[in-house]
């Protein structure tokens, strides 16, 4: 799965865009944005928890792409081939 | 008596360090002994909201840093090298799943006792007490406050908050016991554990809450910083937004020691500042709270006011210090004196600069400019 990763994040990659393997349990069941955030903690740990707060949800200036639609659901499908883009969203000083 | 662990032997201290930890980053500040020639060195972390930052003074090499940016959620960094690499916690501080609360950021950071090398605890906003016993890599809520059946009506709602979000700060840990601990919530007031945060009681009788209806509450203080008097662990300096109080325990009631200070300076601030030998001394910095709490140093004119006497009376220091239209003031973690005699004592500001004295507060000099705003001024 590709991912793309916001300056804010690279600290833990080391790099704009990275790679990881999602699990797949069954064909019928596609990897979903939970998966691939728990993949790249477990490649780069504590990045999880900088994104989604401790009750699962995405913390608010950071957005998550699947290709170009935007979702904040953790259980959101990613296709086949798909792109995962994290934004770190924030203006002001 | 509790079962202790033989307490880890202090490096010999060769520098005066303070660590800055800022809006934007962390910075350090480092002299000889003679506290004469400072240097600056940093940023680390730059960028990231860098709350506190605290050396422990039980092996002078661990380092904690609470941090977070605007994009991303709080963790607290670590150092084993006295500050010069960190690592991430691999489990910072954060609530259970399925309560519904949510750390905002780590405020407050505190060594554990000297007979328990590992322990740390950390206070957050909104408020939420938790505890490290490994030395800062993994955090666990401490039950006993987090999940106590009246933490709610302790700690007020969303509303009852400061600006920048309700907090718990100001973790004490007796030296005599490592089961007795205070906290103190702004707003919530006082707390007292005497079984290591299984179970917590208010502690805020004789202390004003001037902004509720009954301003004698059990609870719904508004503590800004608690401190040991030096040496001294049953006697307690507090600097509340209603006033500055003393307590010396075992009374349960607090005395208000700010009533003396000039009324054309009034007794609120942020900081309180304790000797590091004697009981008796302490530093508060005074700030406007009056009409709509501009919550800058009164009349542009900053200054420190100490006491020698426990409180009951109080002297300006403000020799070095600017003399009109200085509009800054300190936060509550931005003031600390350090050890060595006379006792240095150092200030950061709103406005990114460090002020220092190193005798007890009588003359000042600026030490460092051009910083972030200063939220924590720390001996490193």
């Amino acid at each position: 799965m590709r991912v793309r990763v916001p300056t804010p994040l690279q600290s833990y990659t080391g790099e704009a865009e990275v790679y990881v393997a999602v699990p797949v349990l069954a064909p019928e069941l596609p990897p979903t944005m939970g998966g691939v955030l728990a993949a790249l903690d477990g490649s780069y740990p504590g990045m999880r928890f900088r994104m989604i707060d401790e009750q699962g949800r995405v913390r608010p200036h950071i957005k998550l792409f699947i290709d170009q639609a935007l979702t904040r659901d953790l259980r959101a499908s990613i296709p086949s081939g798909a792109t995962v883009m994290i934004v770190a969203a924030l203006s002001g000083g | 008596m509790p079962r202790t662990k033989k307490p880890v032997r202090p490096i010999a201290a060769k520098r005066v360090r303070l660590l800055l930890a800022t809006r934007k980053g962390l910075w350090t500040l480092t002299s000889d002994l003679a506290r004469s020639a400072w240097k600056l060195a940093g940023p680390q972390f730059l960028g990231h909201v860098v709350h506190h930052a605290v050396a422990d003074p039980r092996d002078a090499r661990t380092m904690l840093a609470a941090a977070r940016t605007g994009h991303l959620g709080p963790t607290v960094f670590r150092s084993l090298d006295a500050g010069k690499t960190w690592k991430e916690a691999a489990k910072p501080p954060a609530f259970a799943e399925g309560s519904g609360r949510v750390v905002d950021h780590t405020f407050w950071l505190a060594p554990g006792h000297p007979s328990e090398p590992g322990t740390w605890y950390a206070g957050t906003s909104p408020q939420g007490l938790f505890r490290s016993v490994d030395g800062g890599t993994t955090w666990e809520g401490v039950a006993g406050f987090n999940q106590h059946p009246k933490r709610k009506a302790w700690c007020g709602g969303d509303q009852d908050g400061t600006p920048d979000g309700a907090k718990l700060h100001s973790i004490l840990v007796d030296p005599r016991d490592p089961k007795h601990l205070y906290i103190s919530m702004s707003s919530g007031g006082t707390f007292e554990s005497t079984d290591a945060g299984a179970d917590w009681r208010p502690l805020n009788a004789g202390v004003r809450a001037d902004f509720q209806p009954d301003p004698n509450l059990e609870f719904g203080h508004d503590p800004h910083c608690v401190r040991f008097a030096a040496g001294h662990p049953d006697r307690l300096y507090q600097q509340n937004h209603c006033g500055i109080f003393r307590i010396d325990r075992p009374n349960d009631r607090w005395q208000e020691i700010g009533d003396t200070m000039p009324k054309s300076v009034g007794y609120v601030g942020f900081p309180m500042v304790v000797h590091p030998r004697d009981p008796e001394t302490l530093w508060v910095f005074p700030m406007d709270g009056t009409s709509v709490w501009p919550r800058t140093s009164p009349g542009g004119r900053p200054a420190v006011y100490r006491s020698r006497d426990g409180g009951r009376s109080w002297k300006r220091q403000d020799q070095g210090l600017p003399k009109v239209q200085a509009w800054w003031t300190v936060k509550r973690q931005a003031m600390t004196a350090d050890a060595r005699d006379p006792a240095g004592l150092y200030f950061g500001t709103t406005s990114g600069e460090v002020w220092g004295s190193r005798d007890e507060g009588r003359t000042f000099r600026c030490l460092a400019r051009h910083l972030p705003h200063i939220y924590a001024v720390e001996p490193g």
